[in-house]
């Protein structure tokens, strides 16, 4: 790994103040992307600000609403009792990433902030516009059974990798942001953005912009949640497909329901369309499978991954399923 | 070596060219009393983002198997580099030294973490265990016992890391069942694949009820 500075801050201002003054440094939370990826030289900062100091750990009930502090650890929310027992939708996605290692390192900002693990953006020597813009998409003819197949543009394909991600959108969380221009809040699917032409930006957060905390508002999605993770392995293995299921059932009825889709676009998928059908009807797979259909209208598969033509709306239609019996 | 595949960046974007070379030649680590005592000071006060940015050698202080080291390291080292190169302690293994296999899992208070993951820099004021730290005096740890009972390795590069895994995940409440084992577990890879016989070790282990 090349060397770096490294200087550690333990207040919002001075964590801002250091990445606006010089613009090779960056934030460091858990490490463990940022350390991989620096490692692969894929990242290159000259100096890190470590953030580990900022009181930014809480996880509590605001109102109506549960705050969860950027810096709060991938384990500690998911096994928060506030976590479990009003958002378990949350708790189990995150529980599907990683390893229990690494989710003790890894923090809820970096989780939102990770890069995609598309094996072009990680090789410095292929192209990738997302590593290197101008270069090219080594995956849009090469190998790409781990891509996208909603929201691509030909100067990318790469999936966001996160499941955390796909129960906040699911959702409706809103990220609390401080910057250089003062506080903002940014609503979940406003965070991350499609490649279009500028796939070497994930998210329409600007330079010196922190996420201090993340906030979901209360809702019915106790009971009938589920997230399916569908995957190489059964277990530390980032998803082929994946779908955050939260369903308000009145006996058969579906009165409300939030769906989020993974591992098949360059951001958290939300299912807007199948959501809108599904209310007020009743829950059977063959709704689910329609619902399903609804989804898949403007799917494109890109070789490798036609396979996630049919997986997409299976894994949705599993998902519901077990959402809906589970008592 | 990564850093060799970089397309070059035009001269003057490499105001920190001749210092990368220099610190090449100089050692990872160098003794205490060496290190500048404004840093020192910096860094015992914690107000650090008035010090300036240490770029060569940070001071730190840390906790390892009950013993205190006041060292001073390199940003760039890990934690596992500086276990296995710097300190000798080579009980810590690498695999992938990318996060992927769980080789390299250490306690840093309390928790599991991957060290070949985690800048040494990051955990100062910490305590760290390894798996050299988990005998008491000649007697080995119930979890290594159950290890060796159970033949849960056979080259036993992974194992390590499987043994300061599979006491956190009983420490943590996970090893509630085999399938809970297993989930938990998956962190830590073992290529010779003696999966049945660690998940048999660690069940054995959370049976029995000593303290791990
Ligand atoms: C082997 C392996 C397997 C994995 N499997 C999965 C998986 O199955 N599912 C999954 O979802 N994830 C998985 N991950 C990814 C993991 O979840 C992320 O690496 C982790 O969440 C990143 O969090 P961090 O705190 O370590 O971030 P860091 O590495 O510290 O930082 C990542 C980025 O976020 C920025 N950042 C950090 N905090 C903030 C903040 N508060 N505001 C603004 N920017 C910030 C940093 O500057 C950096 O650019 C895996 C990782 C590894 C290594
Ligand atoms: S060496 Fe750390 S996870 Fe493989
Ligand atoms: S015992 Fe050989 S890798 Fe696990």
């Amino acid at each position: 790994m090349i060397n770096f500075g490294y200087t550690r801050v333990s207040t919002h201002k001075a964590a801002i103040d250091a990445v606006r003054k010089d613009s090779a440094a960056q934030w460091i939370a858990g490490g463990t992307n940022l350390v991989d990826l620096m490692k692969k030289g894929v990242t290159t900062p000259e100096k890190l600000i470590d953030i580990n100091n900022l009181p930014l750990k809480d996880i509590r009930k605001e109102g109506n609403k549960l705050y969860i502090g950027a810096l709060a650890l991938n384990s500690e929310v998911a096994e928060n009792e506030l976590v479990r027992t009003q958002q378990p939708l949350l708790s189990q996605a995150l529980q599907a990433g990683a390893s229990q290692q690494i989710r003790n390192m890894a923090t809820v900002g970096g989780n939102m902030m990770q890069r995609t693990r598309c094996p072009y953006f990680y090789n410095t020597d292929m192209p990738c516009n997302k590593r290197e813009p101008g270069t090219g998409c080594g995956a849009l003819k090469g190998f790409n059974r781990m891509h996208a197949i909603f929201g691509t543009s030909e100067n990318c394909i790469a999936v966001h990798p996160s499941d955390m991600c796909i129960a906040l959108i699911a959702l409706d969380a809103t990220v609390l942001v401080t910057g250089p221009k003062g506080d903002c809040r940014i609503p979940f699917q406003n965070f991350h953005r499609l490649p279009g032409d500028a796939p070497h930006k994930d998210n329409t957060l600007e330079r010196g912009e922190l996420i201090t905390a993340i906030e979901i508002p209360d809702n019915p999605y106790q009971k009938h949640v589920h997230y399916l993770k569908v995957r190489d392995r059964s277990s530390y293995a980032f998803a082929l497909v994946s779908v955050a299921a939260a369903v308000d059932l009145q006996g058969d009825k579906i009165n409300d329901v939030r769906l989020g889709m993974g591992g098949v676009a360059h951001k958290p998928w939300r299912l807007t369309e199948a959501e809108n059908f599904l209310k007020g009807k009743t829950a059977t797979e063959a709704t689910f499978r329609q619902a399903a259909e609804l989804v898949m209208k403007n799917a494109k598969g890109y070789g490798h991954n036609n396979f996630k033509l049919k997986l997409a709306p299976n894994t949705l239609v599993e998902a519901l399923k077990t959402a809906t019996v589970k008592a | 070596m990564a850093r060799k595949k970089l397309p070059h960046p035009p001269p003057d974007q490499q105001p920190h060219e001749g210092r990368r070379n220099f610190l090449k030649q100089s050692s990872i680590l160098t003794a205490l009393a060496v290190t500048p005592a404004s840093l020192l000071k910096a860094a015992e006060l914690k107000l650090d983002e008035k010090a300036a940015t240490y770029f060569e050698q940070v001071p730190l202080s840390l906790e390892i198997n009950g013993k205190t080291h006041k060292l001073s390291v390199e940003p760039r080292v890990s934690l596992l580099d500086l276990l296995r190169e710097q300190l000798g302690q080579t009980g810590t293994k690498k695999g992938c030294d990318h996060g992927q296999c769980g080789a390299c899992t250490v306690h840093v208070n309390g928790k599991r973490v991957l060290s070949c993951l985690s800048l040494a820099v990051m955990q100062d004021g910490k305590k760290v265990t390894t798996i050299e730290g988990l005998e008491d005096g000649d007697k080995l740890h119930p979890m290594q016992e159950a290890f060796i009972k159970h033949d849960g390795f056979q080259c036993g590069y992974c194992t390590p890391g499987q043994i300061m895994s599979g006491i956190a995940c009983i420490r943590e409440g996970h090893a509630n069942s085999e399938e809970e084992i297993r989930e938990y577990m998956s962190g830590n890879i073992c290529r010779c694949g003696a999966y049945p016989n660690i998940v048999k070790a660690i069940a054995e282990v959370k049976k029995g009820g000593q303290k791990v």
